[in-house]
């Protein structure tokens, strides 16, 4: 999954799209994964960095991050 | 990227768009306290204890409510009496409680009139409401010489009928209903005071000198908002009692001013909560008592208040805990959230917006979402729309202000009724009904010996 190039990310949570002009609020984890996305990083790379990071396990980071890529797609913040 | 040794707590990832200019001048509503007790007793230990769903119901806050309601009143006029609605929660403990507080009973069935006279009322102390009552109800009525309101010409008849027949003279009251300035205006109970139906029944009663009529009736809504509709109707039951007085000489004993005081809930489609809508006791206090005081009454003719509330009593006393079973993502991008409670046990949730409190710590990112029970019907919806932290798989959630009405309109469709717990001022909690089983639904069920046994290929 790709972001788009041009998404403004603050380190506060704010997302700002100058495309759109469209904003948005993320909570600390969604940063940290929007975050290696515009990094670049591969889907699989995330898993293992939420898992190396946060308590949690394998089978809750693969249900929430399928939801969060899904509403990433659904706000239209990805290269189609 | 916190990389520290030690590991982050976890939290969904969620993503909202900010949206402005959607929102009403107070923002949306977000519950940010965890309720992770209700008195002192733990949440996540009730549900250990007495499993999920269950109903707990604290008796502190009934009795401060009561006392409350009590002193509302009792400052402002000299005789007062409350009468616990049975219809509002008829569970024999809760009953108890207000009859302790010296409440009468107040009931609109035969099987409820059972109730009261099984719990210890004295006959002479249940009001007997509501438009069905068998022969054997009036029978039974007449003999414990309990104050039955007539609601129709028909039970009037009947009543006559069986006191000749019975050689008795029943005490009555007729169920006035009337104009209060309220929309919509409750005219199916009772006789009309501005048609003279309700002076027309007055008169049969008293000429007909078979039944012996003690006090007038009135119950003009429910959920009210506005107090000074009671001061309407207390002006009009006084005008029909000072009536009685001038043509008959007579006295009435009382005038019932019944119950429909609004709790603190919030209804659906009210712009501002219930906290902030719904008139105190004083209010309603106020605006009855005065009325009463200066429709014209001697000071040794002053009829007894009786007073029917019901929902304003035991809402707030009430909490329903229960817990996560799944998220979801709708279609249309919502997150909607599964929960082991349904509309079958709380149908209240059709008229309000119940407060959800998470009972666990969260942070404070909220996220848009629809409350769902977990009946395999489209109608089951809690909260069609509630900002709430992200729950996740049994996370447990407590709603408040279900005290009234869900513990006798609930139904066992689909899933069973929980267990209901009172909160003792012991410090100890009380299991006051128990959890249904597979026996309880299938006891009063005949199966033919036709029909007992089949071969499936």
């Amino acid at each position: 999954m790709n972001l788009l190039k041009n998404l403004a990310l603050s380190d506060t949570g704010f997302v700002f799209n100058p495309a759109t002009g469209d904003s948005f609020s993320v909570n600390p984890i969604g940063l940290d994964i929007l975050k290696l996305l515009k990094n670049g990083k591969s889907e699989n790379e995330i898993r293992k960095s939420l898992l190396d990071a946060y308590q949690t396990d394998k089978e809750t980071v693969e249900k929430d991050l399928y939801d969060f890529f899904k509403m990433l797609e659904q706000l239209k913040l990805t290269e189609q | 990227m916190k990389m520290s040794n030690k590991k982050a707590l976890y939290e969904r990832p969620l993503i909202q768009r900010i949206n402005t200019g959607l929102m009403n001048k107070f923002g949306t509503k977000t519950e940010y306290a965890p309720v992770t007790h209700i008195d002192t007793f733990s949440v996540k230990d009730l549900i250990t204890q007495y499993g999920s769903p269950v109903f707990v119901l604290s008796e502190r806050t009934i009795r401060n409510t009561y006392k409350e309601a009590n002193r509302a009143f009792k400052t402002r006029y000299p005789k007062v009496q409350f009468a616990w609605s049975y219809k509002t929660n008829y569970i024999n403990a809760i009953c108890n409680i207000f009859h302790q507080e010296g409440s009468w009973a107040e009931v609109v069935s035969g099987f409820e009139y059972a109730k009261a006279l099984k719990n210890g009322v004295p006959g002479n102390r249940v009001i007997f409401n509501g438009p069905d009552k068998t022969d054997e109800d009036l029978r039974s009525a007449i003999n414990n010489n309990s104050p039955i309101h007539i609601d129709h010409l028909d039970e009037l008849y009947r009543l006559t009928e069986l006191a000749e027949e019975m050689k008795k003279r029943p005490n009555v009251a007729i169920r006035v209903n009337m104009d209060t300035g309220i929309y919509p205006m409750w005219d199916r109970f009772g006789f009309n005071y501005e048609n003279g139906q309700a002076w027309d029944a007055i008169n049969k009663i008293i000429l007909g000198d078979k039944l012996e009529l003690i006090g007038l009736h009135c119950h003009i809504g429910t959920f009210m908002l506005s107090p000074s509709a009671y001061a309407t109707a207390a002006y009009k039951l006084s005008d029909l009692a000072l009536g009685i007085k001038q043509k008959f000489n007579k006295q009435i004993q009382y005038i019932d001013m019944g119950g429909g005081f609004a709790s603190k809930n919030t209804l659906k489609g009210s712009y501002l909560p219930g906290e902030d809508t719904s008139p105190t006791f004083d209010q309603f206090a106020e605006a009855i008592c005065t009325a009463l005081l200066n429709a014209g009454f001697t000071d040794k003719d002053l009829p007894l208040l009786i007073l029917e509330t019901g929902r304003a009593l035991i809402d707030e006393a009430g909490y329903l805990l229960g817990s996560v079973i799944a998220n979801k993502r709708l279609a249309d991008g919502r997150r909607a959230t599964i929960l082991d409670f349904g509309v079958n046990i709380m149908f209240t949730s059709f008229w309000y917006n119940h407060k959800i409190s998470p009972a666990q710590e969260f942070s404070s990112y909220t996220e848009d979402t629809v409350m769902y029970g977990p009946l395999c019907m489209n109608i089951d919806v809690i909260r069609d729309h509630a900002t709430l932290p992200p729950l996740k798989k049994d996370d447990h959630v407590v709603v408040h202000t279900v005290g009234a009405y869900n513990m006798t309109q609930w139904m066992q469709f689909i899933a069973m009724r929980p267990a209901v717990v009172l909160l003792g001022m012991d410090g100890k909690s009380h299991l006051i009904r128990k959890r249904e089983t597979l026996e309880n639904i299938e006891m009063n069920e005949v199966m033919p010996d036709i029909l007992n046994t089949f071969k499936l290929s």
